[in-house]
């Protein structure tokens, strides 16, 4: 009775594997810019880490007197089994971020500390519609920053190849710039005349879903070609890594899309977080993997990528209870790419003395997320300080971009 | 026409899980009396209730798991003893294996002891150097040669995949064999309101089908604040938001083990299950929260707290002391506290407006009609919570009547109302399981505490409407001979149906086509 379970059984893992923890989804058209000068042909990627961060665990203020007290039997240390790469004098990386630390002394990555978004209280879903939207507050925004910035780019081709994997387009992606997703199947394909039968079905009577299931079988068939096989067992970690890769490979194409974003999932870490090992450190390895698909799956473009890694919000300074640690304000975004005027820590470092403490629980925000990824947008793509400022990040004026950014 | 066929459409497809193929003459009731079609089910006493021989007890369920780890741990520490004998440089491997351990799910810690766990669904965060190695799929790489041979036949489950397919199972009957579905699919709207997530562990993934039954179906036609109660102390919501594991600071426990809060069901408590965020509570009211239900966890394997695998409160690790929440000071001790706290949020002004327009939401609109939301808010109010008068609001309006149908089905609601059609009354669960992972609603496995999303947008993606297509092409091919697709239009929409879908399931070029066409089509999708 039965009989499609052994199909559908085959496919299932390996894409429920996918849908557990990663997703990608990219502009659906080429920008055209007038950069023939220069040669430089730049890509744009975000990657969205969702549950919050813990900044201060990820790159940890070693010199700040207070951290090791604060973040307690999770501390990284400066010596010792499993130390935390420093890099510089102050601050150390995460020893599970091999990679990122290779780009950091290549001057290809930076770290910026203390960052927050313009959201101040503590909810993940709220924190994370800021996030993504770039408005000042929550709300049900329909349209993410990148997309608003998309609309603001002089479009040229359509790309003629583009994945996304998960059902849905991250927020910080979705808007009237068209986007377009892509995810491996190992399903058997409804046959083509079917489809089309099926199209001019939804084309009378559910223009939605005509639309929907139009770019449903575009990319499909684009995606046909490219060999991105996930192995089950892997869980969120190796999607991560999988996802990277399969975005890389694509953006690498000429005639690739160019800009795109990455949702992960699952950085909420309140209990058993663990230090230089354990859960964040797995997570942070399936990052920094993903990072390293990113350099050499982009090949010879690589040195016109920046790769933005943001999250909701930071975690408490003090560890909880669980020896994990709870919702909190600050902290970190890294910065990633052969564009990347690299090798840099970026902070107006607030300390963490108690009454430095955001609402004496938190990494006080010094450094405004927005003005970060507005000072990529304006050297990466040349948009301008009033368009970041009215439709990218609406109400944003007094966050101006951060100079210098990109090499 | 005498018969509304219109309204039969939306009693089936907003309410209920569609119609069922054979003879059932669902569409045919439904015409005949909407509202009565889709009521009648609330009248059943116990209608909600699952009871099925053979599935157990949350205590009963958490034994069976604890057991298990027990064994495995034994396992563990023997082929520990084993490596040491036989290596020399166990520094290195050691080290970097000994600090997860406390996170690895059941799941993985049995595969690494003996390979005996097929892959089951995703694990977060488990296992990342597995994954990257082609040839041992399901094996990490230090199990080969444990393992011996290359492919080892298909494992037989374990206690815990064999209990979550036995629930799964229960549950898929159950909705493809009920009228209507209305009360099933109250089921599924609260088991997302208050959902917990299977890939939390080995104790959740256990506990996933046993909390649904014990403490949302109980209580899907009684009060909110019973459901509410019995949620926030099962044990699986106190596993799967880390409550079992928070102290009091300055209770014993907590000051003998230098322990304290985790405030990650207290928050959720306030912002997913009852005020919403904006709902009028602070930071502090979280914190206190937090400190209010300090103590409330479940017994261990030992059962020193009580029987293993049960709800207990355990006043050693409960914060001595009054507490006030959103302004009301709570002196009572012990567990009262906290049953008098969640008694008040239950029923808070902001927690009748969140579950009212929530409950619009899934059931109406993505943007629901505000008479409609203003109407349910009223009825919960007025009624202390009773779910039953809200359930039943909710069909007496006339608003969720005359809206259009622009929601889709989730991929739950597509697969059962295509086993209803096809009269499939599944035996096996992994169809539906598989079905539901790649549609990405995998069963009691939302990504986090809010559920798996409800709005149209989520649901129609590009990829996911290309997902259903195959899907439907694939039932198409393997069924269609047993049907004509014209007679299950009847049976789905009758006169509901556009001329236009019935002129594509006419003009298919096959049965098989005709199949896919129809379950694809908006009359079969949008509800």
């Amino acid at each position: 009775m039965d009989c499609s379970e052994s199909l559908m059984l085959q496919a299932t893992s390996r894409r429920a594997l996918l849908l557990g923890g990663a997703s990608f989804a990219a502009w659906a058209y080429l920008p055209k810019f007038a950069r023939a000068a220069d040669g430089r042909d730049p890509r744009f990627v975000t990657i969205i880490l969702r549950g919050a961060l813990d900044g201060l665990a990820t790159v940890a203020p070693i010199g700040d007197p207070d951290y090791a007290g604060l973040h307690g039997a999770i501390a990284l240390k400066a010596d010792g089994p499993n130390a935390a790469v420093m890099l510089d004098p102050f601050f150390g990386l995460h020893p599970a971020m091999p990679e990122f630390s290779r780009m950091y002394r290549a001057k290809q990555a930076a770290v910026v500390h203390a960052v927050a978004t313009s959201y101040r209280d503590r909810s993940h879903f709220d924190g994370q519609d800021v996030l993504e939207s770039g408005f000042p507050g929550p709300g049900r925004v329909q349209s993410g920053w990148l997309n608003r910035a998309l609309e603001a780019l002089p479009k040229g081709e359509r790309v003629t190849s583009a994945l996304a994997v998960g059902p849905t387009t991250p927020l910080v992606l979705r808007g009237a710039a068209p986007t377009v997703g892509w995810a491996p199947t190992a399903l058997p394909q409804a046959a083509d005349d079917t489809a089309m039968r099926l199209l001019d079905l939804y084309q009378h009577r559910d223009p939605t879903l005509a639309s929907a299931l139009t770019q449903g079988l575009q990319l499909e068939k684009q995606a046909q070609g490219n060999e991105i096989k996930p192995q089950p067992g892997g869980g969120g970690v190796a999607a991560m890594r999988l996802v990277a890769r399969g975005a890389a490979k694509l953006m690498a194409a000429d005639d690739g899309p160019r800009i795109g974003a990455l949702a992960f999932d699952g950085w909420d870490t309140h209990a058993n977080e663990g230090g230089p090992v354990g859960r964040l450190a797995q997570l942070l390895g399936g990052l920094d993997g993903a990072l390293a698909e990113f350099q050499s799956g982009l090949g010879a473009r690589w040195r016109d990528t920046v790769i933005v890694v943001a999250t909701e919000f930071g975690r408490t300074a003090r560890i909880n209870g669980t020896e994990g640690t709870d919702h909190g304000t600050g902290t970190i975004a890294l910065l990633a790419g052969g564009a990347v005027n690299g090798g840099r820590m970026i902070t107006d470092w607030p300390g963490l003395k108690p009454a430095n403490l955001y609402q004496a629980r938190d990494l006080a925000p010094t450094t405004d997320l927005r003005a970060v990824i507005k000072g990529v947008l304006h050297d990466q793509f040349g948009l301008g300080e009033r368009v970041l400022a009215d439709a990218v990040f609406p109400d944003s004026a007094p966050v101006k971009p951060m100079k210098g950014l990109v090499a | 026409m005498a018969r509304d066929s219109q309204a039969a459409l939306i009693a089936l497809n907003r309410f209920g899980f569609g119609a069922r193929g054979g003879a059932a003459g669902d569409f045919i009731n439904a015409a005949s009396d909407p509202r009565g079609f889709v009521l009648t089910e609330l009248a059943r006493p116990n209608g909600a209730l699952l009871e099925v021989p053979g599935l157990l007890s949350t205590p009963e369920l958490g034994k069976q798991v604890f057991d298990y780890q027990f064994e495995i741990q034994q396992a563990r520490n023997a082929a520990k003893v084993a490596q040491q004998g036989a290596s020399e440089t166990p520094a290195q491997g050691s080290d970097a294996k000994q600090p997860q351990r406390r996170n690895l799910s059941l799941s993985t810690a049995a595969k690494e002891i003996a390979g005996k766990d097929p892959a089951m669904q995703p694990q977060p965060a488990d296992n990342a150097n597995a994954a990257m190695t082609p040839s041992a799929t399901m094996q990490p790489p230090t199990m080969q040669t444990v393992a011996g041979p290359p492919k080892p036949p298909a494992q037989p489950l374990n206690i815990i995949q064999k209990t979550f397919r036995a629930e799964a199972l229960a549950r898929l009957q159950r909705g493809v064999v009920a009228d209507c579905g209305f009360v099933e699919r109250l089921v599924v709207f609260w088991s997302n309101h208050f959902c917990i997530s299977a890939n939390k562990g080995a104790l959740a993934r256990m506990w996933a089908g046993s909390f649904e039954r014990e403490a949302i179906r109980p209580h899907v036609l009684g009060h909110f604040s019973d459901m509410l109660k019995t949620v926030e102390q099962h044990p699986a919501m106190l596993f799967f938001l880390d409550n079992q594991q928070s102290l009091g600071p300055e209770s014993r426990a907590g000051i003998n083990r230098n322990r304290g809060l985790n405030e990650n069901l207290a928050r959720e408590i306030m912002e997913l299950h009852t005020l919403g965020v904006g709902g009028g509570y602070t930071q502090d009211d979280v914190t206190s929260l937090a400190r209010v239900i300090t103590g409330w966890t479940f017994a261990g394997r030992r059962g020193q707290l009580g029987a293993p695998g049960s709800f207990v409160f355990n006043a050693n690790a409960h914060q001595p002391g009054p507490q006030q929440v959103l302004g009301k000071t709570y002196a009572q001790a012990g567990l009262a506290q906290g049953e008098a706290v969640l008694s008040d949020i239950a029923r808070h002004p902001s927690t009748a407006k969140f579950i009212a327009t929530k409950f619009a939401r899934h059931f109406v609109a993505d943007d629901p009609p505000p008479a409609l939301v203003a109407k349910l808010q009223d009825t919960f109010t007025k009624t202390d919570g009773d779910l039953r008068a809200l359930a039943t609001a909710l069909i007496q309006s006339n608003e969720a009547w005359q809206a259009p149908l622009t929601k889709m089905r989730s991929p739950y609601e597509f697969l059962l109302a295509s086993g209803r059609l096809l009269a499939r009354n599944p035996e096996d669960p992994g169809r539906y399981l598989n079905g539901l992972n790649l549609l990405g609603q995998p069963l009691w496995s939302p990504a986090g505490p809010n559920g798996f999303p409800d709005t149209a947008a989520a649901w129609a993606a590009p990829e996911g409407i290309k997902l259903r297509l195959d899907i439907s092409a694939q039932l198409g091919s393997q069924l269609a001979d047993r049907f004509d697709p014209r007679d299950l239009l009847e049976l789905i929409a009758a006169d509901a149906a556009s001329v236009e879908t019935r002129r594509s399931i006419e003009r298919a070029e096959s049965r098989q086509q005709a199949l896919a066409l129809l379950l694809m089509s908006p009359e079969f999708q949008r509800r």
